[in-house]
């Protein structure tokens, strides 16, 4: 059983089709990352996929639970009930491509609120965690500072920790590091590298090909809602897909 | 005859305080029902429900649109007008600070959708992916920006109601401004004037320095 499973996928804007057929699946402690031009619908699929957007069709389906998903004698959406939704939310974590941090919250209390107002964790024991977290992504000294203070790599640092927090089964980038200077990007790379290392399992969109190229197990490359490529690095950055060589050959060539 | 002056002054600066006494309990009272309700107002006026979301422009379209000292009269003559009750002098306290809590609402209710509608989509987002419920994402993460960011226009709206307490004139609640003018003509003197206009000042400057520490206190984050 796979951890996330998407079929048939299609997601419309008014009249636009953003997502036309998309079908993946992201097995336990794998890393896939999502490549494409701007406009390729990578967002909308990720934001789909946690739920931010309702889909117009196909399924989303986490550790055999369905989110959503097609009832094919009627030909209608299913979506799930209350309890297996959150049951399926429980499973994902979502790090934005802006941080967004709660600016009126120290870093210890924006990893720690949802742990102790939502889910009813003890302040101590949330607090250790934090702290083991904060240590491992190099931010010790931050706990009682406003995001306001910290630089853009500490930022995304914090929401990554933050949704660490709520110890997601897979966890989701919607490209973390475009908001970055190529400096401070490093760093943020350097935490999912090491994420990758232990095995967490991830989806990432994101533009860094050469990051992409070493982290993941497996490359979407994607076009007008669609997938035009899937495969191993090796498999999609050396493949003869005269449309992902054209692309690839942009970004490297620095034009 | 100099104690006739003396009981005479004593006589002015109590009905003064009283008066000022009056004036505070307008302004604390519509205050404290005004900003919840306010609050209130703006959820419906944001609501998906097209219904709604028409009753509230109403609802504010017609308190911002007509005076003040309208609305107070209509509040304290309607129950007689409309429905026969007999208006007893004790009810008069009561319309002034129902009509003010009306009408200051509908301001805040602005105050507070601008407020709400200027806080990124991301913030309800992220806290939707750790599990926030709309409520709690609402009173945890949200309110707090925006009780931070609108606390200019709120005090410029506070500002405004400490003068127009003097309003409640027109359903002859004495107020600080109707003793100063009783006084005034009275005594055929302005000094009750001074008085009252010394009195709105400084409680204008009170209010103020007040909410400039509740600004100053939120200002650890951006």
């Amino acid at each position: 059983m796979s951890l996330l499973e998407i079929n048939h996928l299609k997601k419309k804007f008014g009249e636009l089709e953003v997502l036309k057929d998309i079908s993946l699946k992201v097995e336990k402690g794998r890393v896939l990352s999502i490549i494409g031009p701007s406009g390729s619908g990578k967002s909308t699929l990720l934001r789909c996929a946690v739920l931010l957007e309702d889909v117009d069709g196909g399924e989303v389906i986490y550790n055999g639970k369905a989110a959503v998903r097609e009832d094919k004698d009627k030909n209608t959406l299913v979506k799930a009930d209350k309890r297996t939704l959150k049951e399926v939310k429980n499973c994902f974590g979502l790090v934005f491509q802006n941080f967004n941090l709660f600016p009126h919250m120290n870093v210890m209390q924006n990893l720690t609120d949802a742990r102790i107002h939502v889910k009813r964790a003890g302040r101590a024991e949330a607090q250790a965690d934090a702290r083991e977290l904060l240590k491992k992504l190099g931010l010790s000294d931050k706990e009682d500072s406003y995001p306001s203070q910290l630089s853009g790599g500490q930022q995304q640092r914090v929401s990554i920790a933050r949704a660490l927090m709520q110890k997601p089964d897979i966890l989701f980038f919607d490209e973390p590091t475009s908001a970055l200077d190529p400096e401070l990007t490093v760093e943020v790379l350097k935490v999912i590298k090491a994420l990758a290392k232990e095995k967490m399992t991830m989806v990432i969109v994101t533009h860094e090909m050469a990051f992409a190229k070493e982290v993941s197990d497996e490359i979407i490359f994607m076009e007008n809602g669609y997938i035009v490529a899937q495969g191993s690095p090796y498999e999609v950055f050396e493949g003869d897909n005269e449309r992902v060589k054209e692309f690839i050959g942009k970004l490297t060539s620095g034009a | 005859m100099d104690l006739a002056l003396d009981m005479n002054v004593h006589n002015l600066v109590s009905q003064l305080v009283a008066g000022m006494v009056t004036s505070i309990e307008i302004f604390l009272l519509t205050l404290l029902f005004s900003l919840p309700l306010g609050l209130f107002i703006a959820f419906v006026r944001m609501s998906k429900n097209s219904f709604l979301q028409f009753l509230a422009k109403v609802y504010i379209s017609v308190m911002r649109g007509t005076p003040l000292m309208l609305q107070l009269m209509v509040v304290y003559f309607s129950p007689f007008y409309i429905f026969g009750v007999k208006i007893t002098p004790s009810y008069r306290f009561i319309a002034v600070i129902i009509g003010f809590s009306l009408n200051y609402a509908a301001y805040f209710a602005e105050i507070y959708r601008a407020g709400i509608e200027s806080i990124a989509p991301g913030q309800w987002e992220a806290a939707q992916l750790l599990g926030y419920s709309k409520a709690a994402t609402f009173f945890r993460i949200i309110f707090p920006q925006v009780i931070k960011r609108i606390l200019p226009p709120v005090t410029n709206e506070v500002i405004t109601l400490v003068k127009d307490t003097s309003l409640a004139f027109v359903i002859a609640v004495s107020e600080m401004f109707t003793q100063a003018k009783a006084i005034a003509a009275a005594q055929a003197n302005i000094m009750p004037f001074v008085a009252a206009g010394l009195f709105y000042y400084v409680f204008n400057v009170l209010v103020a320095f007040v909410m400039g520490r509740i600004e100053k206190k939120l200002s650890y984050f951006n």
